[in-house]
């Protein structure tokens, strides 16, 4: 436990509000495991996924400029929950280490030093990797024994590899399901820990979001999965607040809880507030508090 | 697609048209520009179509999008939908044999669409980008129940997600008021500044 280290933390926008319930368990495990966060001061929008389609520069200094917000606070690595946050501001910080004129010109724009050094984590890699699984594993108290979880990485933790620059593979990554098994859970062998729930499509192509997102709710079901873990706000508003009517669209009547990865170690790690944050999802997830999975029913059933 | 758009042919004035159509012939430069990709890198193998998620919903296929943009077919690539569907999953660029970064080159289409006036055909798509986009400008931040209120004005959809964003604002999930963070002014300088440099063109090279 001596190689506590300090993460700046950028929570994004969402966070903020829709995602309320994954930025306070992300702090309250970070907490419970020696992982000191400290909010960027100042942060703003990364741009998401609308920035880079009206202009490179402005995408890329947008992400910048929270790069260099870490920079200032001494900090080497940025410590980011959402998917879609992280994959911007990784992909940032590599282009702005590649290419010297683009560092410069974003440079110019921003009007602040910018060294290019602020390397971006996605929080799970932060948790599975640097903090580890040995040391997860002797934080949990109530293990998910039984437990069968459907690990969806989704797009932007993974994809592009080579700029993102994580050692996660990329068609079939692991740091999810070493995590939960960590925590005493079984991640279920399923196709679908990748693909896409149609993500920014949400408001706008809701019928493309149905469709894709009813693909991936029934591939967990048929995989035999209990709940779907994940780590992007789109994906769980996809999932979780659009799962009704995808599943409507597609004839299907079962419901799936979704949690955040990090509501699933809370759980684990029996922190008090877990269970009060599983109330703030739509699908209800107490279930998979309360161990009334599937497979625990089908123990008693036959006992 | 009934007409074919393989045969080439050059007409005495110069101008090549492929199936009857006219093509552009500096577009396929103006699109490895800005997106930074070369297009040509592409041998049509087809796997960022048989990858990508929301193929099943576009008018041209993404490795269409590709050799059209390359043999300058302007207008098809700008008019489809595709360029707007896209939603930047990297599927296509992940698993692309030839590393072509298909989605900085829709990012690239959607910005010249956008500049020439090319009338939208998803227009609910361009207008939660524009609405995303003026709300970060103005705030430093996304406010998200005001980008929802305001892309419902503007498509008209007033009562899609009514329910849901009732039982979002009871589960305490909808921050009514939005941020203000310090750095706002800087970030609305960072659109007045980026705006300022893309108004004299060439400026950078993507």
């Amino acid at each position: 436990m001596q190689d506590n280290r300090a993460y700046a933390y950028y929570p994004g926008c969402s966070l903020h509000a829709t995602a309320k319930e994954y930025d306070l368990s992300a702090r309250a495990v970070c907490a419970a495991l020696g992982v000191e966060l400290r909010e960027v001061p100042g942060w703003n929008c990364c741009g998401a996924s609308s920035a880079h389609g009206r202009d490179h520069l402005l995408s890329t200094t947008l992400a910048a400029r929270n790069l260099a917000l870490v920079e200032e606070m001494g900090l080497e690595e940025v410590a980011v929950p959402c998917a879609a946050c992280f994959n911007r501001l990784a992909v940032a910080g590599h282009e702005l280490r590649e290419d010297a004129s683009l560092a410069d010109e974003v440079r110019s724009v921003l009007e602040r030093p910018l060294q290019g050094s602020a390397k971006a984590r996605a929080l799970l890699d932060v948790v599975a990797r640097d903090v580890g699984t040995e040391r997860i594993r002797d934080a949990v108290r109530r293990p998910l024994e039984g437990l069968k979880v459907a690990c969806y990485y989704g797009c932007l933790l993974v994809r592009p590899p080579r700029a993102l620059e994580t050692d996660e593979r990329v068609e079939d990554p692991q740091s999810l399901d070493e995590l939960v098994r960590a925590l005493g859970g079984e991640p279920v062998e399923w196709p679908h820990k990748t693909e896409c729930c149609g993500a920014g499509l949400s408001l706008t192509r809701t019928d493309v979001v149905r469709k894709l997102s009813a693909d991936i709710l029934k591939m967990a079901r048929d995989c035999g999965a209990d709940c779907i873990v994940c780590a992007c706000p789109l994906c769980m508003t996809n999932l979780d607040m659009r799962q009704g009517e995808a599943l409507k669209a597609a004839g299907e009547r079962f419901r799936i809880p979704v949690l955040y990865f990090t509501e699933l170690m809370a759980l684990a790690m029996g922190l008090p507030d877990a269970e009060r944050w599983l109330k703030m999802h739509f699908v209800d997830a107490s279930a998979v508090a309360r161990r009334e999975t599937a497979a625990a029913k089908s123990t008693e059933a036959q006992e | 697609m009934g007409d074919v758009i393989s045969a080439e042919s050059a007409t005495t004035s110069g101008e090549v048209r492929i199936g009857g159509r006219k093509t552009e012939p500096g577009f396929c430069r103006e699109v490895e520009r800005l997106s930074g990709q070369k297009l040509s890198a592409c041998y049509q193998c087809g796997e960022c179509t048989a990858g990508c998620p929301v193929a099943f919903a576009m008018d041209l296929m993404p490795n269409q999008v590709t050799r059209m943009a390359l043999a300058g077919m302007a207008d098809e690539v700008l008019q489809s939908r595709s360029i707007w569907l896209c939603v930047g999953c990297s599927t296509c660029v992940t698993r692309c044999p030839r590393l072509v970064d298909l989605p900085r080159v829709m990012d690239s289409l959607r910005q010249i669409a956008t500049r020439r006036g090319v009338r939208c055909p998803e227009p609910a798509i361009q207008a939660f980008h524009d609405t995303f986009l003026q709300g970060v400008e103005r705030g430093g931040r996304l406010h998200e129940l005001a980008l929802v209120a305001a892309l419902k004005l503007k498509t008209g959809r007033l009562f899609q997600d009514v329910p849901a964003g009732m039982a979002m604002m009871a589960k305490g999930k909808l921050a009514i008021l939005p941020e203000t963070p310090e750095g706002k002014a800087e970030v609305r300088r960072i659109f007045e500044e980026c705006r300022r440099r893309a108004g004299e063109g060439d400026g950078h090279a993507g």
